[in-house]
């Protein structure tokens, strides 16, 4: 997981009804939800986000409802990854599960900016500027979720359990 | 059966609990602590280390009853959940090539976000979901009209102490009202739970919220559970199991434990119970088979955070948009004018909230500038409601009544919120957008704050209404 990225920053408690309002979930075509990412805290958002870009917020990031369609519609509007303070924990099941990575960095909600152009290296664990002057730590993915991440998700993880593949 | 509770100085127990039986050895090791164990070895077998509740249910459920707070365990649920969202469960699920869930007696599926129907996808889906429950064998189906899922899972006594309980809802933690670790988990999770029975959860750390003193009049768990929201924080109980204890959820009924444990989720916790009592065990009196036994944390178990409140000086609460957390007492609120009074949901749609309402309706009118919508729980709720006279006093002073099921909370239908539109809802969350245009304001209360608010056209303070 490494590229460069434009970073959308938000702040703490970011919660599913901004990600993807309640009113659009009738529809459950990904592109459709995608068309709405975060329609209730930033209305450019889903027309100006780019594939690879990373979302950076600070504490507790996809707080409320268990609506799997948050994080259907940011992967499929292009974020790369969230990097966030800590994430509430349905959110961040969700994500492992639909192979989205999810984040911790204590600092890079602090250490960046909304528009920021930055590189995600999870084998170095930074988030840094393109000219190396802004650098975050992130945390590595907990080993007993990194499995289900690493297999892509929850479904190719469990059809490899079920010695489906 | 707990017998004693002694400290030993012994590294890899910090805190025993001896099993009933062995008073006299007891002593000996009150005396002797560490020594004695390492003397007499095989008294090491009835010594088990305290352990919260948390920790037996999920160490129970993974067979791994030595599993400690921060453990990941692999736990098999006793019961599983899901609502509208069974359709993206199943569309995971078909991704497997199974015949059918590993445990269709154990999974519960409730139509109630969108019901009657909204749209024609609504409708689709609907149907979809209907089909697969006779394809699957899943008997344990309520369809629209029936109620909300959290709702019917506690009245329908689905839900029993003691158990894992797993939904693809956040507010899944209301069933901890009957003393049974709940849960919230996405729809693609819950596909691997009907393919293969079980999922990781990591142990909780435990959060013990007691709360003493009675409720005034006019203040319900409700304004209760707004204050708590205000002290803890949308992330305080991040990640853990908050435990409800003391003299006030001791007289809570069932109702009122099922608000506390359904807005524990609006800050963090995984799971909330009260901790089961007398009125659990009469909960569930001439169930089949009978509950014998509940599960607690040990007295001395490890709490990783404690707080208490007093609730004998606590007025009405109000939380402010955008946050549940911003909430303060009623008149702080006074003079904010309401479009739309809503009272329902799985916080507050149950019988003794219709009654509430009531109470403070009899005799009155809704304002003229504002509408009342009111959401009974479930059919149950409503008939009762209705034998009461309750749904008539509502109705006469101009409220309207929609069919059980989850309403406008979620902001799909039967209410929206229009720009600029202000709503006071007895429902959990007042987050930007959620009941309609991002330019509405969600106010949250008790129903009875609700209804007062209903019949001045403005935020008001119910216990003028209140004899």
């Amino acid at each position: 997981m490494s590229g460069k990225a434009r970073i959308w920053l938000f702040g703490d408690d970011v919660n599913t009804d901004l990600i993807i309002p309640g009113k659009y979930l009738d529809n459950y075509d990904p592109a459709h939800l995608a068309a709405h990412a975060m329609e209730g805290i930033n209305k450019n958002f889903a027309n100006d986000v780019s594939n690879g870009d990373i979302i950076v917020a600070g504490r507790n990031f996809g707080c409320g409802s268990s609506r799997e369609q948050a994080v259907i519609a940011l992967k499929h509007a292009g974020v790369e990854a969230v990097v966030a303070k800590s994430f509430a924990r349905i959110f961040y099941r969700n994500a492992i599960n639909l192979g989205f990575p999810v984040i911790v960095s204590g600092t890079a909600s602090t250490v960046f900016k909304d528009g920021d152009s930055a590189v995600l290296d999870m084998d170095s664990g930074t988030l840094s500027s393109r000219d190396g002057a802004k650098v975050a730590a992130v945390e590595q993915i907990p080993a007993h979720v990194k499995t289900i991440v690493d297999a892509g998700g929850l479904v190719p993880y469990i059809k490899r359990r079920l010695g489906k593949n | 059966m707990i017998g004693y509770l002694v400290e030993i100085p012994f590294p890899a127990i910090r805190k025993v609990t001896l099993l009933s039986g062995v008073d006299q050895l007891c002593c000996t090791i009150r005396l002797a602590s560490s020594f004695v164990i390492l003397k007499y070895p095989h008294l090491v077998g009835a010594i088990v280390a305290s352990r919260t509740f948390a920790e037996k249910v999920l160490g129970r459920a993974s067979g791994n009853p030595k599993a400690e707070a921060g453990d990941v365990v692999e736990a098999s649920p006793d019961l599983v959940m899901s609502h509208e969202n069974t359709y993206l469960v199943n569309k995971s699920f078909s991704e497997f090539g199974l015949d059918r869930p590993w445990d269709p007696n154990r999974i519960v599926v409730v139509l109630d976000h969108r019901t009657p129907a909204n749209s024609v996808q609504t409708a689709s889906v609907h149907a979809q979901i209907r089909q697969l429950v006779k394809d699957y064998g899943i008997k344990r189906f309520f369809d629209a009209g029936e109620g909300i899922c959290h709702q019917l899972l506690v009245e329908e006594r689905l839900v029993r102490p003691g158990q894992l309980v797993l939904g693809t809802d956040s507010h899944t933690t209301t069933a901890g009202a009957v003393g049974s670790f709940a849960t919230g988990i996405g729809a693609t999770e819950m596909a691997g739970v009907w393919a293969t029975g079980s999922l990781w959860l990591k142990v909780p750390e435990t959060f013990k919220v007691e709360l003493s003193g009675h409720l005034p009049k006019g203040v319900y768990a409700k304004d209760v559970a707004l204050r708590l929201a205000a002290i803890v924080g949308p992330s305080g109980a991040d990640y853990r199991c908050i435990e409800f204890d003391g003299s006030l959820v001791q007289d809570l009924p069932i109702a009122g434990r099922m608000v506390l444990c359904n807005m524990s989720m609006e800050m963090g916790a995984k799971a909330a119970i009260v901790v089961p009592d007398s009125v659990t065990k009469e909960w569930f009196r001439g169930n089949v088979p009978p509950v014998t036994a509940v599960v607690r944390s040990d007295p001395d178990a490890d709490c990783e955070r404690r707080i208490e409140v007093d609730v004998l000086r606590l007025s009405p609460v109000v939380a402010g948009p955008h946050k549940v957390e911003d909430s303060k007492s009623v008149d702080k609120f006074k003079d904010v004018r309401i479009d739309q009074a809503f009272i329902g949901t799985c916080t507050n749609g149950r019988l003794e909230d219709l009654i509430a309402a009531a109470q403070v309706l009899k005799g009155r009118k809704v304002s003229a500038e504002c509408r009342l919508i009111v959401t009974p729980a479930s059919r149950k709720v409503l008939a009762d409601a209705l034998d009461m006279g309750v749904v008539q006093t509502i109705v006469a002073a101009g409220g309207t009544l929609l069919p059980p099921g989850c309403g406008p909370c979620l902001g799909s239908h039967e209410g929206v919120l229009g720009p600029g539109e202000v709503c006071i809802s007895s429902s959990n969350r007042n987050f930007q957008g959620r009941m309609g245009s991002e330019d509405a304001e969600i106010y949250l209360a008790s129903p009875a704050t609700v209804a007062a608010s209903a019949v001045e056209g403005k935020i008001a303070d119910p216990r003028r209404y209140l004899a």
